[in-house]
């Protein structure tokens, strides 16, 4: 149930930002958000509350500051999703 | 990189934004004549770009006071309150501030940032959740993050997104702080709190309501917005701060739950610094006497900021949502603000530039204060120079 869960959230994730970056990276759940993909702090924050509403949470500031690549925005949206 | 070529690279993306010697930031003021007048470089200025809300800065009756306290009891405290005591102006001004709110307590802290910093992490800590609005000034997100609490935001002024955080956190509603500001610095409009104190009842949570902005601005006597809303039996801790409408230095929150003395002895912003020195505390009381009676004040200041606002949507600028003393141009470049700010400085008139990432949503703001002392003429001339602006660089 997690797992696929996580997969979901994987693959919401990928396609999302690869509609607001204009690098050619193609997005993996390694890729870092931060220093491989160009998106200014405004999109990021977007993109943030567009996840928070498809997944029906609301993820803390502070969880965001230890999140670098993909896969760990993944998992801590599968966790506080789990909580919730 | 090391510490100090991370410092460089921050500089190198500061100088990228603004052109060399163009000094926007901490802009080097060398005289001050008035309550409106200054001198930078070698123009007198209009001075647009203070929270002198009230004009009280050179108040004859604060200034004395201050004289006075610096003769009887010295420059300074040497210490903090629970340290090296309490002097007798410190227990007044509280006392003076919870009688000015109709509240059973009150605390001062040394600046506004510090009573922010001190009441918040003094009420939540970790484990606790704080939902704050989007556009939240810096020192109540540092006093979030000191808290160690978690920091949840809803979109600015935006109530449906504010009850649907709070409906996420189920049973956790209960041990969260709600924080919202009386007046936001940025645009210059004024939460909803009407609708906020409903969702706070019924999810029971507790508020803090800033009236940094909005104190002797608002409300019949200077209160702030809970006066103007009549909400000051909902509202469960206010700070504010004596830098702008009082014109000094420090801060204070009030409340009527008794358990706000107990910060004392747990807030470290409150304990780990030195007390507000005699003479600020001098000054802080007179303007809070002039602040209470300053209806006249207040009508003057409302008349200046109705004026503003009104000429500036007239001409077609982009603004705020409503009129207020921050009056802020929303510009969609940098390089448009910059100039703006440039020829209005050409003429004699001295505005705040705010740059992203400080302004909301990725936009440039050249941003007004306006203040009752402060003239119809003064209004006027810079209402025209704005419009010569916006015909000369917004429309070329
Ligand atoms: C909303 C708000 N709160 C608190 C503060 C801090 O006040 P002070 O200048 O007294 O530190 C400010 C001032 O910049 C503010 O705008």
């Amino acid at each position: 149930m997690t797992d696929n869960n996580y997969n979901e959230i994987i693959e919401l994730l990928c396609d999302r930002l690869s509609s607001l970056t204009d690098s050619e990276v193609s997005i993996t759940a390694e890729t870092n958000l931060i220093s491989e993909l160009s998106i200014d702090s405004v999109k990021l924050l977007n993109l943030i509350m567009e996840i928070e509403d498809a997944f029906d949470i609301s993820i803390p500031i502070n969880a965001l500051a230890d999140v670098q690549t993909v896969h760990e925005l993944a998992s801590l949206i599968s966790k506080i999703k789990s909580a919730s | 990189m090391n510490l100090l070529e991370k410092l460089d690279a921050a500089a190198a993306a500061r100088k990228a934004l603004l052109p060399e010697g163009v000094g926007a930031f901490g802009i080097p003021i060398e005289e001050v004549y008035s309550a409106t007048e200054a001198r930078i470089g070698e123009r007198r200025v209009l001075l647009l770009g203070t929270n002198n809300y009230l004009g009280l800065t050179f108040a004859p009756e604060c200034i004395q006071a201050a004289h006075k306290a610096l003769d009887d009891e010295g420059t300074g405290t040497t210490g903090s309150r629970m340290a090296n005591g309490s002097y007798y102006g410190h227990r007044a001004l509280e006392r003076e501030f919870a009688d000015f709110y109709g509240c059973g307590s009150g605390i001062v802290f040394t600046t506004g940032y510090q009573a922010n910093l001190g009441t918040i992490s003094g009420l939540v800590g970790r484990g606790d959740t704080v939902l704050i609005d989007g556009d939240s000034h810096a020192s109540i997100f540092d006093g979030c993050i000191l808290s160690g609490a978690e920091i949840i935001r809803f979109k600015h002024n935006d109530m449906a997104d504010m009850e649907k955080r709070l409906r996420r956190l189920g049973d956790r509603a209960e041990t969260t702080l709600i924080i919202v500001e009386g007046i936001y610095s940025m645009l210059g409009d004024q939460a909803p709190l009407a609708d906020i104190v409903e969702l706070k009842n019924k999810y029971r949570c507790t508020l803090l309501l800033d009236e940094a902005h909005s104190l002797g601005v608002l409300g019949e006597t200077g209160q702030g917005l809970v006066e103007k809303t009549g909400l000051q039996k909902e509202v469960d801790f206010i700070t504010g701060t004596f830098s702008k409408s009082l014109c000094s230095i420090g801060g204070f929150c009030v409340s009527n739950h008794p358990q706000l003395d107990q910060l004392r002895y747990v807030s470290h912003p409150y304990i780990f610094t030195a007390s507000p020195s005699p003479a600020t505390i001098a000054s802080t009381r007179a303007a809070l006497q002039l602040l209470r009676e300053g209806g006249h004040l207040r009508k003057q200041l409302w008349k200046n900021c109705t004026q503003l606002y009104n000429r500036l949507a007239e001409i077609g600028y982009q603004l705020g949502p409503e009129p207020g003393p921050v009056i802020a141009a929303i510009l969609d470049s940098p390089k448009q603000a910059l100039q703006i700010w440039q020829r209005l400085l050409e003429k004699n008139i001295y505005v705040n530039l705010i740059l992203p990432p400080a302004a909301p949503d990725g936009k440039s703001l050249v941003r007004c204060s306006v203040n009752a002392a402060h003239t119809t003429e003064q209004m006027t001339y810079v209402g025209d120079s704005f419009a010569k602006l916006y015909h000369e660089i917004l429309q070329s």
